[in-house]
């Protein structure tokens, strides 16, 4: 038993240890010609404009879902009022951030996971690397980047769509007009508010980038490999994401920004 | 019983003006598992060599080391009179631009058309070359493998044989010096296996190429070969022509020509 403990903390180690590696990697060459605008831009299409639909669908439901859930309790307690303000706040603050976050995780980390792991079983990789192009810096670098910057840009959209969910459902066991709602949510909001879900955002895109790209990278023993990288990327992306959050929260705490 | 000349060559034999690729001494290990001890090879321009030996002999860790993408432990690979394991990343691109490399697997870019596929090498390696150039150099690598109407198609729409010789059209699009070619056969039908084998053919009396041939298919070595080096237990074990090969009475030399 204990050694079976020790095994998995090894592995755990050694995992750890490699991620750290390969994101050492990714600061050492991201700023070095030749610069591969061309598939950054590509990248970031494919990362955030397609996977706007989605984020867009999970996040109106959530807003929805979120306020009908709430309105039974807060009329109880006699402050359904402040039902957009409560709202706003949750979403903006954490639920926004977080849940597109493990949304872009499961749709992109697992894509990027797959499709690297699958470049890399059968020699793609290699064939790119004779061509004339660092494959670290075409796949892994365009990649990460892509996808830390256009997760913040889906959460901020997230967050918007959010909140349209949530006027949907305040009206509908009542009548609030929508001026007066966005008008309600950003008294109740403030810089403070906005700002460190903004900065973690570019964390969290940070993580599932790195993370798929170094299960893609890493990925082995054929079409089975794939499977497994492309699983293991949204597991440990999902993981590294709520370790994120948490430490954030310690940061702003900290910082007196909660 | 008198040993044969042809075999256990471990000295390197002395480069001749006319060598293109040269290998002195080479080793490579993966932990405790040698894969290479002492190998030693000489390519002269306008040569045909096969490598045979049994799956799993290091037959393509060797063609991977020569293209740069293994590092030998020790040993000297000499191509263009650069030593491979030695030079910068940048003197390995411009030489590699010179070396046309088929995969086993083709490697062809399963995200891009072969069009694309067929163009990425052109710009990759810097070449100055105009779009018209491009498409008539696409084009014109195309017709040398009979495939021009697959031009927009995907990789994943051809079947194994076609994929071959886009793989084969975009080795060739460089007009190469060498040619390495790993397993070029393994995994076709006899019929596609023999036409891959006269496209080879063709492409080296048209091209005037050096070509070095991975392979454990005795018709491809038969066909293809103006001299065949047997690789065993890491090392190159016996040398020579197919028929001197054929007539060869060493036990491990008779198992592959029976």
């Amino acid at each position: 038993m204990v050694t079976s403990y020790s095994s998995s903390l090894k592995i755990f180690l050694r995992e750890a240890g490699d991620i750290a590696r390969f994101t050492r990697r990714f600061f050492s060459q991201w700023f070095r010609p030749r610069y591969e605008i061309a598939e950054l831009l590509r990248q970031c299409f494919v990362i955030g404009y397609q996977s706007l639909p989605l984020v867009g669908l999970t996040a109106f439901i959530l807003g929805l879902v979120l306020t009908i859930q709430l309105r039974p309790s807060m009329e109880d307690y006699g402050v359904a009022a402040q039902l957009p303000a409560i709202v706003g706040i949750a979403i903006i603050r954490e639920i926004g951030p977080v849940i597109v976050a493990l949304i872009f995780a499961g749709k992109i980390g697992s894509s990027i996971g797959a499709e690297l792991g699958s470049m890399k079983v059968t020699e793609q990789i290699d064939a790119m690397e004779v061509s004339g192009t660092n494959p670290f810096k075409y796949l892994v670098v365009t990649r990460v980047l892509a996808a830390t910057l256009m997760l913040p840009i889906l959460v901020l959209l997230g967050d918007c769509v959010s909140l349209y969910g949530s006027w949907i459902g305040v009206n509908i066991r009542g009548n609030t007009s929508f001026y007066l709602f966005w008008t309600q949510v950003f008294n109740n909001i403030t810089f403070s508010d906005v700002l460190p879900a903004f900065i973690k955002s570019y964390f969290f895109g940070f993580a599932v980038g790195v993370i798929g790209s170094y299960k893609g990278f890493k990925s082995n023993k054929g079409t089975e490999g794939v499977g497994r990288s492309a699983n293991s990327a949204v597991v440990v992306s999902s993981v590294v994401i709520f370790i994120i959050d948490l430490l954030a929260v310690q940061v702003t705490d900290v910082l007196g920004l909660n | 019983m008198s040993k044969s000349t042809l075999l256990n060559i471990d000295q390197p034999m002395a480069p001749s003006k006319a060598s293109i690729l040269s290998i002195e001494h080479l080793y490579k290990s993966f932990g405790n598992n040698k894969v290479l001890i002492d190998f030693n090879l000489e390519l002269e321009k306008g040569e045909n060599v096969v490598v045979l030996g049994k799956s799993g002999s290091g037959k393509s860790v060797l063609i991977k080391c020569i293209i740069g993408l293994l590092t030998p432990n020790a040993g000297k690979i000499k191509m263009f009179e650069n030593n491979i394991p030695d030079i910068s990343n940048e003197v390995l691109d411009k030489i590699r631009a010179k070396v046309g490399f088929l995969f086993q697997s083709n490697a062809l870019y399963d995200s891009m058309t072969v069009r694309e596929n067929l163009e990425f090498p052109l710009r990759r390696h810097w070449i100055s070359v105009t779009q018209q150039q491009v498409n008539s150099m696409v084009e014109e690598a195309l017709e040398e493998v009979g495939l021009t109407h697959t031009i927009d198609s995907m990789p994943a729409e051809l079947s194994g044989g076609m994929r071959k010789r886009i793989a084969l059209a975009r080795t060739l699009i460089l007009k190469p010096a060498i040619i390495l070619y790993d397993e070029p056969t393994t995994g076709l039908d006899p019929i596609t296996a023999k036409e891959i084998i006269n496209l080879m053919i063709k492409i080296r009396n048209r091209y005037s190429t050096t070509s070095l041939i991975i392979s454990h298919d005795m018709n491809c070595v038969r066909l293809a070969s103006s001299r065949v080096v047997m690789l065993l237990d890491g090392r190159c074990y016996a040398n020579g022509t197919y028929d001197q090969l054929a007539k060869e009475t060493d036990s491990k030399v008779k198992q592959f020509f029976e």
